[in-house]
Parts: structure tokens; sequence; C-alpha cells
């Protein structure tokens, strides 16, 4: 058996996006626990979303962040190993269903606003605030829906962008439900 | 002191609310005309410590931590009052290698829970079990800047294993349980316990807390059986086995099963820093330390082998050098109970997940004896050619020369701590370990000014074990104020100052790599450290030349009254060999003095 017996250092090929799900218990500090995981190691979160998992107590995570697939499975082995954390999984190899929403406040004169609806009627979008100068939408999508979506507002001036951060769900039965033990 | 008035919480606890569990049974409340009250949250806390066998406490008390301090006056428990947090922690880190429990430490707020950060570094690093109790300003204050008000918690996140910030009375039984759980299972490590005065003060009314239940925490125990059936496979093929036992195999106690399998396939074992003792290194079949300063034996071995089986060790950047090339060619199987320690640096052929211990035992009957009597006798000769020696002629009296007597003359019987730098590495070269528990020394962290507290605790926990500390001039006066610590207790351990007057390891790397550019290494202004021992009272010992080493060791080994400080003046200037340059492949270990001037190293430190 020879080749290859090392890890490349961290950030030489760090370029693929990774979407890892986390069930953690719903406590302070916890969020402060996962981030250190990935500074540490001169990672950046790309994107996070957070909340109540469906049992009381847990709270759940969807975390984006880019890396090779050495340092991101290491990234999870130390994520897993968190006390907090009760449960994790990587996405890579699943397609989940995916979503996302932005807000986005655009700079629209009269005379922009019919080629700014006609773009946004090709996606989920909605318009949430009409004012004199200015007009909110809500898009909703997968990320890289949203990402066509805004690269196509863009020309039109955006003054203001919020977006949620991808959430994801694994299709199927769950696999992680005996874990959190008690009554559901 | 935090200067403030404390309020009595005491005569405020509302003694309606007892229940039978939570009524105090203090004598003092029992003999008064006072009624039972409800005991408040820091003296069930020293109940649930005492339920849990804690038989010491190390610590220094503070304002924001007295409700613990108070309930500890009545308590079996003994405080080990330290004179500084940082030996607190090393006390409690000594105590808890010397057995296997976890070490307890008790601070205050702010700067006394900060100074006990190095002691919860080097628990990580080297997978320690320590409880770190940290008193906390009341939580009404907490995030206000109040006095000796730290983000403890915050602080801490990094070198903790878990930690809790208790703002609910009621929580306690459940966390100390639960710390106690995670500080002693799986890899162990160091919990902090952040606990705000209010918190400690309040009356607690929980009911005893059963069974510990952390969803998604598993600690592993036996292997997969058809990874072990890889293993025992890959094993088979071997005619160059070297098994490499770390600091995993001491804490699962798996040096009688390895010594088994050893004798068994007939393949030599090595051991890292903290693996010193798993197996005991006087064996025939045991080549001593891998790795930077490894024997060079040890080194010549893992670079040959076709085979190296990890048993609780984490090829770290000392033992592998430039990873690139070490065991590059070799079947290289790894036993951990972390799973995120496999492919962390070395990659791995086969993953053993699970106690060290349990997995060699069950790995034994699925191998035989291996053909390797050529690869022994190889060992063996690299054994003769490359021992470990040093100069033995002239007036100099050298560091090698002092730990190879001191180890001949405890005779195996001793437990030894050391400090870090070079007098380490001699150490770890000279002393030759033979039981588990026998070594401490602080590996991953490196951390200077360890070794002297950790024998205080090492000998609170072994009050019968001859107890020696081995340490520099420079890591030594970073905690020799516990002389007084050890001093009021009378305990027995011997100090021995390796004095060089320098920071030694620095210095040699400065003139190996830095063309002896000497930058922040001499410690001009030491002091006299055998008047600085009489100072507290402590007895003092001087090595000055050779013709002293075996009288004064064998003097110290006599006195049994209290502690004593051994200083030997050692050579200012001599250097630890073998040595692997960080980073460098284990072809270019030196084994002497190099003629000419070295690259500068690629590895850190």
């Amino acid at each position: 058996m020879t080749g290859t017996n090392h890890i490349p250092a961290l950030g030489v090929t760090a370029n693929t996006l990774h979407t890892v799900s986390i069930i953690t218990n719903d406590h302070p500090g916890v969020l402060v626990r996962i981030a250190l995981v990935f500074a540490r190691r001169g990672y950046n979160i790309e994107s996070l979303a957070v909340s109540p998992g469906a049992r009381e107590g847990f709270a759940r995570m969807t975390i984006t962040s880019r890396g090779d697939a050495q340092n991101t499975e290491q990234i999870l082995k130390q994520l897993k190993k968190l006390i907090d954390v009760v449960y994790i999984t990587d996405h890579r190899d699943k397609a989940p269903v995916e979503v996302e929403i932005a807000l986005v406040k655009l700079r629209a004169a009269r005379a922009a606003r019919t080629d700014i609806l006609r773009i946004v009627d090709n996606f989920e979008s909605q318009v949430v605030d009409d004012e004199e100068d200015t007009l909110m939408l809500r898009l909703t999508g997968t990320s890289a829906e949203l990402d066509d979506c805004l690269g196509a507002l863009r020309p039109y001036g955006v003054e203001e962008l919020i977006r949620s951060g991808k959430i994801v769900m694994d299709s199927g039965a769950s696999n992680f439900t005996h874990l959190l033990g008690g009554a559901s | 002191m935090d200067g403030q008035k404390m309020s009595s919480k005491r005569s405020a606890a509302p003694a309606a609310a007892a229940s039978d569990r939570g009524v105090v049974t203090r004598r003092a409340s029992r003999k008064g005309t006072v009624p039972p009250r409800v005991e408040t949250g820091a003296e069930r806390l020293v109940r649930c410590m005492e339920a849990h066998g804690v038989e010491y406490i190390f610590g220094l008390s503070g304002g924001a931590a007295m409700p613990i301090f108070d309930a500890l006056v009545d308590s079996k428990i003994k405080l080990i009052l330290t004179r500084h947090e940082q030996g607190a922690s090393h006390m409690a880190d000594g105590y808890a290698r010397a057995t296997g429990k976890p070490g307890v430490v008790l601070v205050t707020s702010g700067p006394g829970a900060t100074n006990t950060v190095t002691g919860l570094l080097t628990a990580l690093m080297d997978s320690v079990p320590m409880i770190v109790l940290t008193g906390q300003t009341p939580t009404f204050n907490l995030g206000k800047d109040a006095f000796q008000e730290a983000d403890v918690t915050g602080i801490t996140y990094p070198v903790v294993k878990h930690s809790y910030l208790v703002t609910k009375v009621n929580d306690i039984p459940r966390v100390v349980d639960e710390a106690f759980y995670l500080a002693s299972t799986g890899r162990p490590g160091p919990i902090l316990i952040d606990l705000p005065k209010d918190v400690t003060s309040a009356p607690c009314t929980a009911p005893d807390h059963d069974g510990v239940r952390i969803p998604g925490y598993v600690v592993p125990g036996r292997a997969d059986t058809d990874v072990l059936e890889a293993a025992a496979a890959a094993i088979t093929k071997s005619k160059r086995p070297v098994l490499y036992v770390g600091h995993g195999a001491v804490i699962s106690g798996a040096g009688a099963a390895i010594a088994q399998l050893s004798e068994k396939l007939q393949a030599p074992v090595v051991n890292t820093l903290l693996g010193k003792g798993a197996v005991d290194e006087t064996g025939p079949m045991h080549l001593g330390m891998l790795g930077m300063h490894g024997t060079a034996y040890a080194n010549k071995a893992v670079e040959a082998c076709d085979l190296i089986m990890a048993i609780g060790a984490r090829w770290d950047d000392r033992i592998t050098g430039r990873i690139s090339e070490f065991c590059a060619n070799a079947t290289r199987i790894h036993i951990d109970v972390d799973p995120a320690e496999f492919n962390k640096t070395v990659t791995s052929h086969v993953q053993l997940l699970g106690d060290a211990r349990l997995v060699v035992e069950d790995l034994l009957p699925l191998v035989g004896r291996l053909d390797t009597k050529p690869w022994l006798a190889q060992c063996a000769a690299w054994r003769k050619a490359y021992p470990l020696h040093y100069p033995t002629r002239g007036k100099a009296l050298r560091a090698q020369h002092v730990l190879d007597r001191v180890n001949t003359l405890t005779d195996g019987k001793a437990l030894f701590t050391t400090d870090v730098g070079q007098h380490q590495m001699w150490a770890a070269q000279f002393i030759r370990t033979r039981a588990n528990r026998m070594w401490l020394s602080s590996g991953g962290a490196g951390t200077m000014g360890y070794g002297f507290p950790s024998a205080i605790g090492a000998q609170f926990a072994k009050p019968k074990t001859p107890v020696w500390c081995v340490v520099g001039d420079g890591g030594f006066q970073m905690t020799m104020c516990e002389l007084a610590t050890a001093a009021i207790h009378k305990l027995p351990v011997k100090v021995l100052i390796i004095n060089n007057n320098y920071l030694g390891m620095v210095r040699q790397w400065q003139e190996l790599f830095f063309d002896n550019r000497l930058s922040g290494v001499d410690l001009e202004g030491n002091p006299d450290f055998v008047k600085l021992a009489r100072a507290y009272g402590v007895k003092g010992f001087y090595i000055r030349k050779p013709s002293d080493v075996d009288r004064v060791i064998k003097q110290a080994i006599k006195y049994n009254d209290g502690p004593c400080v051994i200083e030997a003046v050692v050579v200012k200037e001599d250097n630890v060999f073998p040595m692997i340059p960080a980073g460098a492949g284990y072809r270019e270990m030196l084994i002497e003095r190099p003629k000419g001037k070295l690259e500068k190293p690629e590895g850190s430190t």
C-alpha cells in the first residue's frame, strides 16, 4: 500500500460548496461553539439558518461553507465532537429539498418597473412594498435560482438585500429522531 | 475579595420550601434553634462532588466563589489552597493523570478564572479529565462589566471539552453529573462550570439526579468485527511491524494487552512522550520514544517499518516530521477512541474506533506470530549502533548524567513529572518508565510551568509513591510560588532543577538554525534556587560537579519530611540529540551536532 499519506494544508483547494444540517441542543453558546470550529481553521461560513427544530429543546441549522472534501470532512468530525451537537449530516451525496428566501429593495423608477417585473415573473416572487422610488420584492427558490434572479436585477440598482440562507431537508424517512430520545 | 458587602442569602432562604433531601444536615443547624433551611446551590454542589468521590479540590478563593468556599468548610473534601490558579489547574491535572480520576479546580471569577486557561489547554491537548469550577458575578450583573467579571465560558470555548454557565440553581446536580461523565468518558478532557454567585447562594431544591443522558454523545467501546479482521489481515502480511503507543493506551490501561500483542507478533514497541509507561520501556521489545527527540533506533525502525499501528496516538507533528514522507510506504493502522483523529494528519488504511484496551484485546486472538526475526535483528543492530549517550569525561556536569543516575537510583519506583524543554526531552530519553501513570508531562500544549504543580497533584494522589519533578530553570520560575503549597503539606516531592541558566531548547534552535543569534534566551538574574527553597522552609541541595550526583540523589531519596529542591548546575550550552528538525523527514535525523549550518525548519517550533 503506497501513495499519499497526508491531508493537504487548509485552504489550498477551498472550492466546493458544502451544505450540512446540524441538530443541536437549544441553548446559549451553541452557535459560538459551532462558529469556532470553522473560524479556527480559516473557513468562512457562507450561509447559516437556525431555528427551533421539531422537538422541543433542540435547534436545527443549515450551514453552507466552501472547502475541499477532506478538510470539510475534518470540520464535520470536529462539529460532531461538540457535546451540544446531537446529529450532523453532509448533504453532498443527496439531493435534499432546498429553499431560500430573499428580500430585495430596488431603486425602481417608473420606467424600469415593467422590465423588473418581467424579470421576476420567471421566479417565485412577490412585490411586498411598492413606493414612489423603490420596490421591495420577496424572492423564493433554490439558492441558485435566487443567484440568477438577483444577477438579473443588479443592473437596476439593488439598494438593500437580505437572504435567509439556504435551508434543506432530506426527503424520505427521518434518520435521527431516535437520537433525541423522549416523547415527540 | 470584591470589596462589596456580601449579602446574606443564608438567612433569606425560605425554610418553607425545604424538602427532605434539601434540608441542610449540617451539625450547626441541627444543634441550634434555627429552623432547618434549604441547602444552598454551593452546598449542593459540594455534596455532588462528594458523591463523585472527590478527595481534593485545588483552588484559590475570591469574592464570586465565596459561597462555594464556605460550603467546603463542612465537607470532607480537602481544599488545597494554591498560590496561583495556574498552579491549581496543573495540580488537578497531575492528580488526574496519576489516578485516571477527574481533578477538580475551584477559582473565582475574572482573573481567577482566566488564570486557569493555560491549565485547561494543557488538559485538553493531552486528554486529561478535569473539572474547573469558576465563580461568576451574579446573573443580574452578567454582561455589565461588573467587578471581576469576565466572559469565562466565552474565553474558554476553544480549550474545554464542554462547559456550562449555570443560571438555575436546580440545574446543579444534573450539570455536575454530566460534567464528571463527560470529563472521564470517551476521550477525556476538561469541563468548565461557571457558577454565578446568586446561583450558588440560592436555595437548591432539585431532587437527586440519576442517569446522565446526553443525546448524540457516544462512547466508543469495542471496534467493529470486520475492521478488526481487516487489521488482522494487514498485520499478518507484515514482516517489519512497529507498535506506536500513545497516551490513549495509558488512559485506557491497554499496556498489558499491547505487551501481549508485541510478544505474540514479535513486534517492537515505540511510544510517544505521553505513551511512556503504558508498556514497560525496559522490555527487550521496547525501542523507547519515537519522534523529534526520540531514540535513533526507534526512529530508524519507524522509518523502515512496513506496518505501523498507532494505539491511542494521534500522529502529532512531533512524531511525524514531514508528513508526506512519514511511513509513506507502510501500512498504517490507527486505533483511537476519537473518530476525529482518523485522517486528521496522516491517513490510515485501517481505522479501529474504540477503546484502546478493548481493541487490542479483541485483536489478540485474530493474529499469530510473524516472521520478524531479521527485523528484530535489524532493530537490535540499530540499538547497538546508535545508543543514547553523553560525554562522560571531564568536569562538566551534564543533565543527561544526572537524569541517567536518577533513573538508576530510583529503580523504576518513582513517578516523574517534567516541565517543558531540553530537560523534558533528556528525561524522556533517560528515565525509563516501567508502569502506567508514572510519567506526567505536558505534551500537546508544551506548557512551561506544568512540572512542579503537577508533581504536587500527583503526590496528593499517590502519597506513598516517590514523586520526582524534573524542571528547567525557566519553567520552574513560572510556578515556583507553589513551593509554599508543597511545604505546608509536607509533600516529599523532589524538585530536580536542571539549571543551565538558559531557555535551553530555544537556545539550541537559535544555535542550529539561526546562526547562534541568541535572542530572549539568557536567564541572567536567576535566583539561587537552594536559597530560595530555604526561604520557604524547604530543604535544598546543590549538584555542581559529576562527583556530587550520586551522593545528592541518595540524600534526596532518603529525605521525606517534606519537599526538597535539587539544583543541578549543568553546562550552559548542550543540545538534545537525536533530533529530527521540525517538518523534516526521518532520514534527516541528526544523531549528533552537525558541522555546518542547517536550513531553517519548515515545521513549527
